[in-house]
């Protein structure tokens, strides 16, 4: 395979000015990986700052409630309450190796800004987030997080202002500013090296869940599920099972239903084409401009998808669904309550499909879920959505 | 002698103009066109209006959005591209694209109606040398000259390589980001002419962030085959969108000011 591919996905599809910077990047993410003292510097973060490794819960009211063994891996309970920090840490450290003085970030539910605003202040580095104007709104207690935590947000006006519009923003000023300025993308996407980059960081995940289960049923899982919008802790939980035989299931933003355009399911729904940077696949129009997604998860809402997972989908390697704004909030308060872990809305849409996957299961499937982040800053989103708790 | 070698075979350095077709109506941009061409400019740069244009600063995105708006499809652009053509029989076009426009219609598509429309050459942005295979073969089949970027940034040995593959005229990028105004043009500009002067006998125009004439006296003096402005006349087309004849005045104005500033090479 070309390097920087995935089957015929991904690629470089930049303009001339960012080649440098991203050939550079390439250049130093092989030499930090081999370097011992980046990697003893990546381990003492990631172990006594961010909290790894995370517990593999056995959920036992789940497990009787749906008549499988499920359980969650809980990157909520990373430092800052999402899976996001693997890959900020790791990048923030690159950054360091590589002389650059300043850090750039894109987010859409905030998790992955607020990640980049804690790397960015451990590591003692510069933090501007660019925000898509309507998620600074819906996600107001990230924006304060960010900001607490010594990063400038930058709400992003133009286009649909959510996290494609963000993602441009920062696009742009990467080009501008690339020699100072390290642009630590947040998710499995992009152009290479960068989907390499994150799915790397990010696959502490799976080899963790991939140990933890072994020790506590003698057995790899039956199936792991994980919710896809770029992709990134879906590739990190599946990568190390990608040699399994274990079914792995990812789960997109369903929004109103695939049946109508409100929606950000780019691999159930969309078709192949080229954004931001990759060829994967995308929700598009007949001519090739980027639609309008949806979705109640904010860090799902994006019309494109990691490259990587392109490829697993036409190999068929990993089955990918998606499932309602609906069910998903429906998932939110049923985790809540029957296990009182209220997760990210963007992991909802996992135990969601789960759910539904637990019917094929018997009382020993072994069933895992990445839950990818906690719910705290939903909370008041879903409140102000339904009028209330109930 | 195809339309490109013959503008840069005059003795003069060109000036040359980009709109984005469909801003700010469909109908209205080949009024846009034909007041540039009549104002002077010596090639005419159409963007097919792409709904995330990453390359471009503020102004031009913008108008992207408003083509968008209008409703402007690349057949749209190419029906554009045959009324100008018909226009000015003479004057060479180059279309200017993301990528994705042209994956998603098919390149062998892209190009065969480009050239059919009577466009000189193509642009696509975002397609780096490493990805410039997929669209090569069409571009040399149906006659389409594929104009290569070089940016500040952009090493010798890449340089070598683009330059290998360019023809028509080679894109010269003034600074490192987006397109857009500037008070002052970076002084590198300067090396950057004379380090690819030294690598090809291809023209060489240099664009992003020229928008004054003292600019374009500073790149033609560099050498430079050319100029290119697009964020200034884009900016008059925003300023004057419910204005149609301001907006002509304003275009032609703002276009013979700026060639003022061309320097005729000694």
């Amino acid at each position: 395979m070309k390097a920087g591919r995935y089957g015929v996905y991904g690629g470089q599809y930049v303009p001339e000015t960012l080649m440098s910077a991203l050939i550079d990047l390439e250049e130093t993410y092989g030499r930090v990986r081999e370097d011992p003292e980046f990697s003893r510097r990546l381990d003492w973060y990631l172990h006594e700052y961010a909290g790894r490794e995370t517990p593999l819960t056995y959920c036992e009211n789940l497990s009787r409630d749906l008549g499988c063994r499920i359980y969650l891996k809980r990157e909520d309970l990373l430092h800052g309450g999402a899976h996001k920090l693997n890959n900020t840490l790791g990048q923030a450290l690159m950054a360091k190796f590589m002389g650059k003085r300043r850090l750039i970030a894109e987010t859409g539910a905030g998790q992955h800004g607020v990640a980049t605003a804690i790397a960015g202040a451990a590591l003692d580095l510069p933090v501007e987030v660019y925000m898509g104007e309507v998620d600074t709104r819906r996600q107001a207690l990230n924006v304060f997080r960010m900001e607490l935590l010594g990063a400038r947000v930058v709400p992003v006006a133009s286009g649909t202002r959510t996290l494609k519009d963000a993602i441009n923003a920062a696009m742009r000023d990467w080009v501008a500013n690339l020699r100072e300025t390290h642009y630590l993308l947040g998710s499995c996407v992009g152009p290479h090296p960068f989907p390499r980059i994150v799915r790397d960081f990010q696959s502490v995940i799976g080899e963790e869940a991939r140990r933890q289960v072994l020790e506590r049923e003698g057995r790899l899982p039956d199936t792991v599920v994980a919710c896809v919008g770029g992709g990134s802790n879906a590739i990190g939980i599946f990568y190390p099972f990608v040699g399994d035989d274990v079914a792995l299931v990812g789960v997109e933003a369903g929004g109103d239903g695939l049946d109508t355009p409100r929606h950000g399911a780019s691999l159930c729904g969309g078709s192949v084409g080229v954004f931001q940077g990759a060829l994967s696949y995308l929700l598009q129009d007949g001519d090739g401009q980027a639609l309008e997604t949806h979705s109640v998860a904010a860090g799902l809402d994006h019309p494109s998808v990691g490259p990587e997972h392109a490829m697993l989908k036409d190999s068929g390697r990993v089955r990918y669904e998606a499932v309602t704004d609906a069910e998903a909030l429906h998932a939110f308060r049923y985790l809540s309550r029957t296990e009182g872990i209220i997760p990210a809305l963007e992991s909802a849409h996992a135990v969601a499909y789960a759910l539904r996957a637990a019917d094929d299961l018997d009382k020993d499937g072994v069933l895992v879920i990445n839950l990818s982040g906690r719910g705290d800053k939903d909370v008041a989103d879903v409140a102000s959505l339904h009028g209330g708790v109930a | 002698m195809s339309r490109i070698e013959g503008l840069f075979a005059r003795e003069n350095p060109a000036f040359i103009g980009f709109t984005v077709a469909g801003d700010p109506g469909i109908e209205a941009s080949f009024g846009v066109a034909t007041t540039m061409i009549d104002a002077g400019v010596d090639l005419l740069e159409i963007a097919v209006p792409y709904s995330d244009p990453v390359a471009d600063g503020p102004v031009i995105e913008r108008a992207h959005a408003r083509a968008l708006r209008a409703g402007t499809t690349p057949d749209d652009v190419f029906a554009l591209v045959r009324r100008v053509r018909e226009y000015a029989p003479a004057l060479p076009l180059v279309l200017f694209t993301y990528y994705n426009i042209v994956y998603r219609r098919g390149a062998d598509r892209f190009f065969a109606e480009a050239a059919a429309a009577g466009a000189d050459g193509v642009l696509v942005v975002d397609l780096p040398s490493e990805e410039s295979g997929e669209v090569a073969p069409y571009a040399a089949r149906h006659g389409i000259d594929r104009i290569a970027l070089i940016a500040p940034t952009t090493s010798p040995e890449r340089q070598h390589a683009i330059l290998r593959e360019a023809s028509g005229f080679v894109y010269l990028i003034s600074l490192e980001g987006v397109t857009g105004e500037r008070d002052r043009l970076p002084s590198g500009i300067v090396g950057l002419v004379g380090a690819v002067r030294e690598k090809t006998d291809l023209p060489l125009a240099v664009g992003f962030g020229i928008s004054r004439q003292e600019h374009v006296r500073t790149v033609t003096a560099t050498g430079a085959n050319g100029v290119i402005v697009g964020s200034a006349l884009v900016r008059l087309i925003e300023e004057h969108s419910s204005d149609e004849t301001g907006m002509h005045e304003a275009l032609a104005t703002a276009i013979t000011a700026l060639r003022d500033g061309l320097t005729p090479r000694s």
